[in-house]
């Protein structure tokens, strides 16, 4: 098994796959009356989130509960060098505490491989500025598979956001490796010219949501942040939502047994209209707890959890 | 202090020995010389870098300047050219006075002040260029590097000025607009990473433009650390046309790859970025070809805490004084007149250092020199280095090439590899 959980291409076919068929176990374990497992008893698990997320703080904390780990909430907003502690300083203070796991949300691109630098425990990714979110990736493909049945040849469509997306290099790198087959939707703006050479040979670019729709299995979209549009990467937030939102109109495109995710948190009627949110097709809800299930099988996974 | 150096070899010529006394190259020996064997060493002129950063005033816990005189004697130079982006920034004839006076104190190499074009570096109002140039500083080279200067008008007349007193203004190349929060080149490596990408057209797009307003104004300009292939083509096309155009390259850019960043290991960040290997091949030709002149080591010396943080918030920048001439030994081998024109004699002829980059057969010549052995290699240790700073990319890195000694006027600054003082 891996030591850290950086990046999803720290995951082979195999090591992914394993982590969701824990997964599914675990999953299993929520519909007892009691949810804990003994497995990390006496084992401590770090959150250190330099980023406010509650909703992915609040599932890693789940998780290990759930675990029996003794879990330690580090909340440290803002940045880590003009105010206070650095980074190093923090992660020395978890090593004298004897964290098994650290878990980290940072705003800078590669804090969790600088932090792997500095503490002996296991580092997981929980979202690193705009670079990886590995773990939402695997609480996706568990959403999918569980949904569809498989990822091996299945299609699906990434929309939005690409360049700054976490959730999308984290997608590709994972749904490549377990043989999905990624197309990257959005605006030239928002899709680096080199992402296919970057992440997966296998991905594939479009600018034209509408011809990419009937032939996907699976449409993932992405938050758009309206303060891309005062950067110029699009000209106005109706425009956008023209040419790459998913309306009810967009979906009828989608053949029968398609579903729609996001990661959340939406912009409702600017990435994705609230219809289409609150369809039989949407998975959003299902993602959120999934994720738990997904954590638990990382973190059992990572500090070797019999 | 007279030297004989005994059998030494003159940018690769067969042995012979150099007399050294009264501060210049002698015709014969004097009594009393010292003898220094030199079976197997190299004489070069004294090295000269047109681009180093010495942080003091302002940053005396990441280096001062006598201890980035020390490593600059280590590594073969007998003079460089301070960066103006201290603390206050050297933009009167205050500030350049203050340094050219810690040089001469120091007495390693000669510490030649380059002053910032604008005030306080910020773009807006040109510097007082023509005090810098008339006080004891002497000074020649303006820069705002770090920064560049952006406003195409303000860059027309400082170009124009210092045709005044024959200076010449040395741009840090980068469109701001195109590189706000940059972190790296941009291309697959960013894409992957998730850093915000350094785009090659924003380094090109200000040398097509300045090239063509020193051109316009019939003035000098140099072009600090360039690093793309584009910029080459820049550079080569301008040159054919006749601009008063000279250029420098790192050596940083001429063997590293923007590949080093996957760990995010800020030791590797630098501004402007290291680039891809296309480019790494496209500098190279360029500094063979002479369409880039010199070799300048951007020597920045960075404290611990700001490169042992995240990527994002790391400084910019890297050693360079004391492992540039080992680096363009393993780039380009033995090639002693290329690497003589290209780190010593085009750099004096830019920064406008007379008594540097001499001819060392001809008896008279200033004795600014240094001695390499080729046959010896180091692993690079950041530990055992000089300047005050360990931000070295080289550590671990066995590279050819050891300076054994270097002379400043005749007196020896470094001798068995040792500095002096």
């Amino acid at each position: 098994m891996i030591k850290h959980l950086r990046s999803a291409a720290d995951l082979d076919a195999a090591t992914a796959t394993l982590i969701l068929d824990t997964a599914a176990e675990m999953a299993a374990l929520s519909g007892r009356e009691v949810k804990k497992l003994p497995a990390l008893r006496g084992r401590t698990v770090v959150n250190l989130f330099y980023e406010d997320s509650t909703r992915t703080r609040i599932s890693f904390e789940a998780a290990a509960k759930r675990l029996s780990a003794d879990v330690i909430n580090f909340s440290a907003k803002g940045s880590s060098v003009s105010k206070g502690e650095s980074l190093k300083d923090t992660a020395l203070t978890l090593q004298a505490m004897g964290a098994d796991a650290v878990v980290i949300r940072h705003s800078a691109s590669g804090a969790p491989h600088r932090l792997s630098n500095w503490v002996d425990g296991s580092v997981v990714n929980a979202g690193d500025g705009t670079h990886e979110h590995p773990t939402q990736a695997l609480l996706d493909a568990y959403t999918m598979r569980s949904r569809l049945g498989r990822l091996d040849g299945l299609k699906v469509a990434v929309v939005g956001d690409v360049l700054h997306s976490r959730v999308a290099r984290s997608n590709v790198l994972l749904l490549s490796t377990l043989g999905a087959e990624v197309t990257l939707v959005g605006p030239p703006t928002l899709i680096p010219v080199d992402i296919v050479a970057a992440l997966s040979k296998t991905a594939r670019v479009s600018y034209d949501l509408d011809s990419v729709l009937p032939d996907s299995d699976v449409v993932m979209m992405l938050r758009v942040q309206t303060e891309r549009m005062q950067d110029s990467y699009f000209p106005s937030a109706r425009e956008y939502s023209r040419r790459y939102g998913l309306d009810v109109t967009r979906m009828r495109k989608l053949p029968e047994h398609a579903i729609v995710m996001h990661p959340g948190p939406m912009n409702r009627g600017m990435e994705i209209a609230p219809e289409v949110a609150d369809s039989p097709r949407s998975t959003i809800v299902e993602q959120v707890a999934n994720g738990v299930s997904v954590r638990m099988a990382v973190l059992y996974l990572l500090l070797g959890g019999k | 202090m007279a030297y004989l150096l005994k059998g030494v070899s003159i940018l690769g010529a067969s042995p012979s020995d150099l007399y050294i006394a009264d501060g210049v190259v002698s015709e014969k020996p004097v009594e009393g010389a010292e003898v220094i064997d030199a079976t197997g060493l190299v004489a070069l002129p004294g090295l000269v870098d047109v681009h180093t950063h010495l942080r003091e005033p302002g940053r005396e816990d990441a280096e001062t300047v006598e201890t980035g005189s020390r490593a600059a004697a280590l590594g073969g130079y007998t003079a460089v050219c301070a960066m103006a982006n201290t603390s206050p920034v050297a933009d009167t004839a205050g500030v350049v006075e203050q340094v050219w006076r810690l040089g001469r104190e120091a007495g390693l190499v000669d510490v030649q002040p380059i002053g910032a074009v604008t005030v306080g570096l910020a773009g807006k109002q040109m510097a007082e260029l023509g005090a810098m140039a008339t006080s004891a500083a002497n000074v020649r080279i303006f820069s705002d590097d770090g920064f560049c200067v952006a406003d195409p008008k303000l860059m027309r007349r400082a170009l124009e000025y210092v045709k005044a007193f024959d200076g010449v203004i040395a741009q840090h190349a980068e469109e701001p607009r195109l590189t706000e929060g940059a972190q790296m080149h941009e291309g697959e490596v960013s894409t992957r990473l998730g850093l915000t990408g350094w785009p090659a057209v924003a380094e090109e797009a200000i040398i097509a433009r300045d090239v063509l307003l020193a051109e316009h104004v019939g003035s000098r300009l140099h072009v600090c650390h360039v690093s793309t292939a584009g910029s080459v083509e820049v550079l080569r096309q301008a040159k054919a046309r006749g601009v008063r155009v000279t250029a420098e390259v790192t050596p940083h850019h001429l063997l590293l790859t923007d590949e080093l960043a996957a760990g995010y290991d800020p030791v590797f960040k630098v501004n402007p970025p290291l680039r891809t290997r296309s480019d790494v091949e496209a500098l190279r030709q360029a500094l063979l070809d002479g369409v880039i002149d010199v070799v300048a080591t951007d020597h920045a010396p960075h404290a611990v805490q700001d490169k042992e943080c995240e990527w994002a918030h790391a400084r910019p920048g890297m050693l360079g004084l004391e492992t540039a001439l080992p680096i363009v030994l393993s780039v380009f081998g033995p090639q002693w007149d290329l690497i003589a024109d290209r780190m010593s004699i085009a750099p004096a002829r830019i920064a406008g250092l007379d008594g540097h980059g001499g001819d060392l057969t001809r008896a008279g010549t200033p004795a600014n020199l240094t001695l390499v052995d080729p046959a010896a290699q180091r692993t690079v240790d950041p530990a055992e280095l000089a300047s005050r700073s360990r931000n070295t990319p080289y550590a671990g890195m066995t590279l050819p090439g050891r300076i054994v000694a270097t002379f400043l006027r005749g007196e020896a600054t470094v001798l068995d590899g040792k500095a002096v003082k």
